[in-house]
Order: C-alpha cells, then sequence, then structure tokens
C-alpha cells in the first residue's frame, strides 16, 4: 500500500488546468486571506486610527488635527467621573461574578444526577442567557416597576406590610437591581459549563472517596474542584471580560442614574463619544480600557497556566 | 403500605429543587410574556394581575401596523447574512489552521485576541470611518462588522471541530483523485456539520443581540430590534405593551434555533472549552 504525503503538490493522480494547480498550491494562505483581512480592515484599522486621533485635539467644535502629545492620556488622570465609573465597572463584577459562578454550580449541583425530564429542565434554564441583554434588562424595569411590577406585590406577601421600593432611582437599591438582573441572566450560562464540566468528573474516584466515607466537603475540595478547576477558569475569564464591558442591562435600567451612580466605564465612554463628542479624548479613554482589559487578561492567563 | 426509600426521598427532594429553581428563572420571561398579550388597563392595574383577562393580539397588531417590526426584518437580515459570510470565511479560514498550521500558534493568538477587544473601544472609531464613507444607518456597515465581531468565535471554533477529523479520511480522499476543495466539501463539511451548525446558532445569536454597535450605528432606516426597543422608553411612562411585545417577537427566532440545537448548545457557549 502506498504511504501517502499531505503535501498539496501530490496531484500525480491527475493533471488539473495550470489555475487549477496554483489555486491548489497556494490554497492555505488563499482560504485564510479574506478571514485575516476582515479582520484587520474592521479590527486592526480602527485600532491603529483611534490611537493617531488620541493624540489629537479633536472635539466635536474643533476639528484641531495638531499633535497634543500626551495631553488627552494625562486629562485621564484627572477625570474622577472617568475613575468613579471604572469603581462601578469593579464593584458590579466583584459582586456579580462570584454569585453567578455560585448559583450555578449550586444548579449544576441539583441536576447533575440523571432523573426523568432533565433535558427540559436545562433546554428551559437556557432561555435567560440567550434572550437578548436588552430584553433582560427591559423585562426587570418592569418587573422592578414600583406601581404595576410584580416584586413589589411578592415582597409585599412576604413581609406582611405593603412594601414599595424604587428599586432604579433610590440610590440604595439600583446596585442590588443591576446585579439581580446580571445574575438572573448568567447564572445559566455558568450552570450549563459547570454542569458540562462536573459530568466529566472521573466517576471512579467519586465512588473510592464514598466508599472511604469521605464528607462532601472533603470529596469537593480534593477531588471535584480541582477537576473542574480549568472550566471554572475559562468561565471567569469570558464572564469576567463581559462584565467590564457591560452596558446594555444597564441602558436599559438605570442609563447610568440616579445621576451618574451606575455608570460603568462604557457607559462613560459612549456618553464622552456620542453626546459630548469629545473625539480624542475619547479615543485616549478607549485605549485605557484596552489597556487594563490586556493586563487583567494576561495576569489571569498566567495565573491559569500556573495551575495547570 | 410501603414507605419511600431514602433514594425515592432524596428525587422527589431534587424535582421541589429543579421546580422551584425553573420557577425563579422563568417568572421573568412568564410575566413579560403575559404583558404582551394584556390590556393598557390590565397592564397598569394595581395590584399587578397575574393573566390577562383574555388572550389578545392588539399589542402585536400596533407594532405591524406602525410599520415597527421592520426592526425584526432588519435584525434577521443583518444577522442572517452577516452569520452566513462569517461562517463560510471564518469555516475555510479554520481549515487552513488547523490542517497546514498556517501562521502558527500566534496567528490563532491574534485572532481570538480580535474577540477580547471592548467594542465601546472600537465603536468611536469605527463610527468616524463610517461616518467619513457614509456607511451609517446601512445594511451593508452593519453586516461587515458583525462579519468581523463573529469571525474570531467562528474561526476558533470551527478549529477545534476540524482537527478532531480523522486525518486519515482526507487522506484516502486524497488518495482517491478529489482536490482540496473537495475534500473540504465532500468529507470535512459533512463531518463537522453538527459543529457548524451550533456555532451558527451562536454567531446569529450575537448579531440579533447587540445593541452597542446598532444603537450608534443606525439612525432610521436599518434600526434593529434592540435599538427599537430603547425608543419605547420614556422617562416616566414607559410603552409596555409596545416593549413586551418587541421584546416577545425578538426573542422568539433565537427560541426557535437554540431549541433545535439544543444538544449541541454547551460547546458553542464556552469557546469549545467544555467539550459536552
Amino acid at each position: 500500500m502506498m504511504t501517502f504525503s499531505l503535501s498539496f503538490n501530490g496531484t500525480e493522480h491527475r493533471r488539473p488546468s495550470r489555475l487549477g494547480r496554483v489555486l491548489e498550491d497556494r490554497l492555505p494562505y488563499l482560504i485564510v486571506a479574506p478571514a485575516i483581512l476582515v479582520l484587520l480592515l474592521v479590527g486592526l484599522f480602527p485600532l491603529i486610527y483611534s490611537l493617531i486621533v488620541s493624540f489629537q485635539r479633536i472635539t466635536m467644535t474643533d476639528n484641531d488635527t495638531s499633535f497634543a502629545g500626551l495631553l488627552n492620556y494625562a486629562e485621564l488622570f484627572r477625570d474622577t467621573r472617568l475613575w468613579a465609573s471604572l469603581g462601578h465597572t469593579a464593584i458590579i463584577t466583584a459582586i456579580a461574578l462570584p454569585l453567578e459562578l455560585l448559583i450555578g454550580f449550586l444548579m449544576a449541583q441539583l441536576f447533575i444526577d440523571r432523573m426523568p425530564g432533565r433535558q427540559l429542565f436545562v433546554a428551559l434554564l437556557v432561555l435567560p442567557t440567550v434572550i437578548s441583554p436588552i430584553v433582560a434588562g427591559a423585562t426587570w424595569r418592569l418587573l422592578f416597576d414600583v406601581r404595576f411590577g410584580p416584586i413589589g406585590e411578592i415582597l409585599s406577601f412576604f413581609a406582611g406590610e405593603p412594601i414599595r421600593i424604587l428599586w432604579t432611582v433610590n440610590p440604595a437599591y439600583v446596585y442590588p437591581a443591576i446585579i439581580i438582573c446580571e445574575v438572573w441572566q448568567w447564572s445559566p450560562f455558568m450552570f450549563l459549563l459547570l454542569l458540562a464540566a462536573l459530568s466529566n468528573v472521573d466517576q471512579s474516584q467519586l465512588e473510592a472517596a464514598e466508599i472511604d466515607g469521605a464528607s462532601y466537603l472533603r470529596v469537593l475540595r480534593a477531588i471535584i474542584l480541582p477537576a473542574i478547576a480549568p472550566v471554572i477558569a475559562v468561565a471567569c475569564l469570558i464572564r469576567g471580560l463581559d462584565l467590564v464591558r457591560i452596558f446594555d442591562i444597564i441602558w436599559a435600567l438605570t442609563e447610568g442614574g440616579p445621576g451618574s451612580m451606575t455608570e460603568t466605564i462604557s457607559l462613560y465612554t459612549y456618553v464622552q463619544g456620542f453626546s459630548q463628542f469629545e473625539t480624542s479624548y475619547t479615543a485616549a479613554i478607549s485605549f485605557l480600557v484596552i489597556a487594563l482589559l490586556t493586563l487583567i487578561t494576561t495576569l489571569v492567563l498566567k495565573r491559569m497556566e500556573i495551575a495547570r | 403500605m410501603k414507605l419511600p426509600t431514602r433514594k425515592g426521598r432524596v428525587l422527589v427532594l431534587r424535582y421541589i429543587g429543579a421546580g422551584v429553581v425553573t420557577l425563579l428563572f422563568l417568572f421573568p420571561v412568564y410575566w413579560l410574556f403575559m404583558i404582551s398579550f394584556k390590556t393598557p388597563d390590565e397592564i397598569y392595574h394595581v395590584p399587578p394581575l397575574w393573566m390577562p383577562g383574555q388572550i389578545q393580539f392588539s399589542n402585536y397588531y400596533v407594532l405591524f401596523k406602525d410599520g415597527d417590526v421592520m426592526a425584526i426584518l432588519n435584525s434577521l437580515i443583518v444577522a442572517g447574512v452577516s452569520s452566513a459570510i462569517a461562517i463560510i470565511l471564518g469555516t475555510l479560514c479554520a481549515y487552513s489552521l488547523a490542517r497546514f498550521g498556517t501562521g502558527g500558534e500566534n496567528l490563532a493568538m491574534w485572532i481570538i485576541s480580535q474577540r477580547m477587544i471592548p467594542p465601546i473601544a472600537v465603536v468611536f472609531p469605527i463610527f468616524l470611518i463610517y461616518v467619513y464613507f457614509g456607511l451609517v444607518d446601512g445594511y451593508f456597515g452593519l453586516i461587515v462588522l458583525y462579519t468581523a465581531f463573529n469571525l474570531p468565535y467562528v474561526i476558533w471554533m470551527m478549529r477545534g471541530y476540524i482537527v478532531d477529523v480523522p486525518l486519515e479520511l482526507e487522506e484516502s480522499a486524497l488518495v482517491d483523485g478529489l482536490n482540496r476543495w473537495q475534500v473540504i466539501w465532500k468529507v470535512v463539511f459533512p463531518m463537522v456539520r453538527p459543529g457548524l451548525m451550533a456555532t451558527s446558532v451562536f454567531t446569529f445569536v450575537f448579531a440579533w443581540n447587540d445593541f452597542l454597535f446598532a444603537l450608534v450605528l443606525t439612525r432610521t432606516e436599518v434600526i434593529t430590534f434592540p435599538v427599537m426597543l430603547t425608543h419605547y422608553f420614556g422617562g416616566q411612562s414607559n410603552f409596555w405593551a409596545k416593549i413586551a411585545a418587541m421584546s416577545v417577537l425578538g426573542t422568539l427566532p433565537i427560541f426557535v434555533a437554540v431549541t433545535v440545537m439544543q444538544r449541541y448548545l454547551v460547546r458553542g457557549i464556552s469557546l469549545g472549552a467544555v467539550k459536552g
């Protein structure tokens, strides 16, 4: 039997046309090119353009393309509203991410063993995660409504007295409102990932531990968590990056208010770019965001490498 | 009479738990759905009504009459076309990366890093460029953007699926005299079809759900449904009937797609992190 080489020149069997041969010889590059071209055009080109703009002095009223040096970047450090927005982003991420992970894990534990109808439950629980975040935000705005929203009614029922909370207006409740919506939408995402990860845990190890009479907490710490750690890391990375750029849900729920209390970095960048039209300054903010995200991602990935 | 065994009791408890969890997570969807069938009186009724008096479709009828459903049509066009292009270009690119190692690990990493860039960081320069070229508020601009947005995802996912196709299959097809294109079309494509389906659904969902790009880059002509939704918010008085009906219409296509693709979901959702 003839051994086979994977070279694309191996056209002994047939003599294709010259064009056909060229197409086949260059195929690896030909089929990569269109995708890379689109990515360069829409991904890289705007970034470079934006970098140039960030060193200029363009605003809505003034199209001054003269070189401004690091002026815009220096301005970043004096902008208290910018740092406040980063703070809001950090708070939301720091609370929502662990909550989603924990709730997702508990849900996965609940459904890990097979039972009739499990598939249906899982199918239904996917729904919050796949609907549009703007729909999720709108839905919760409706639920939270102080007059005809059902949440006030439900809380009143359990409290035994009328409870009326201005969820999206009262400073004490806007963060809970955002986080409830966020956790509602993304815990099922964690659930799906963890359910798959948990079903891949080595069953024989679990059985051995059970025979040895190990407690659940011990099994969790010694067997389950190490086995699903890589998936938890990836899930946290994906969700973490999403949370840092949170926009839709807040737009629908509070639009950054009251005042700018729930303004995240994405909302602030949007305001600077599209209502203040501080063109050059917005470009500088964009690069601050990219730098921060790159830093975080690199650190997390480094840690993941070590964990492996 | 027999007492239930321990196992039986645990199962009952798990069903109760499953029921409560599902109820909690689906209640908001239920509420939205019900609002879409209520009359204005019922929507603004205090205390809130748990069920509409009768199912009526006037909230949907208004959307059709006012032409607001164009937003759904726009979303379908933009998400559909951009997904199709992203899938074709991305799968070919993924094949080259998987089989020929084109560009090595560096190219693959660069591609996935494109996915990590926050949209807010690129939307502004893109907006400026689009204004310059007159691409704002047109199908073409959004389609190009969503294609680029989805390409890293498609490439990353499909590379994983293609690597899993046994090399021997392709080799024997080549021996049989098929050329590369035929191998891709007749051997690889059928093998990765389930993965391709799942990836298609997710590219569609990403483009369908996008709000930020559409908010910035549309005005009146190609408004997509999430942007249309925010038009119904108005300070103190929100048009809940319209919001609910539009939300339901906008969730329907995703609901159908995801239900059909249920089996392939997990791997699709996690950038291939879990082989589910």
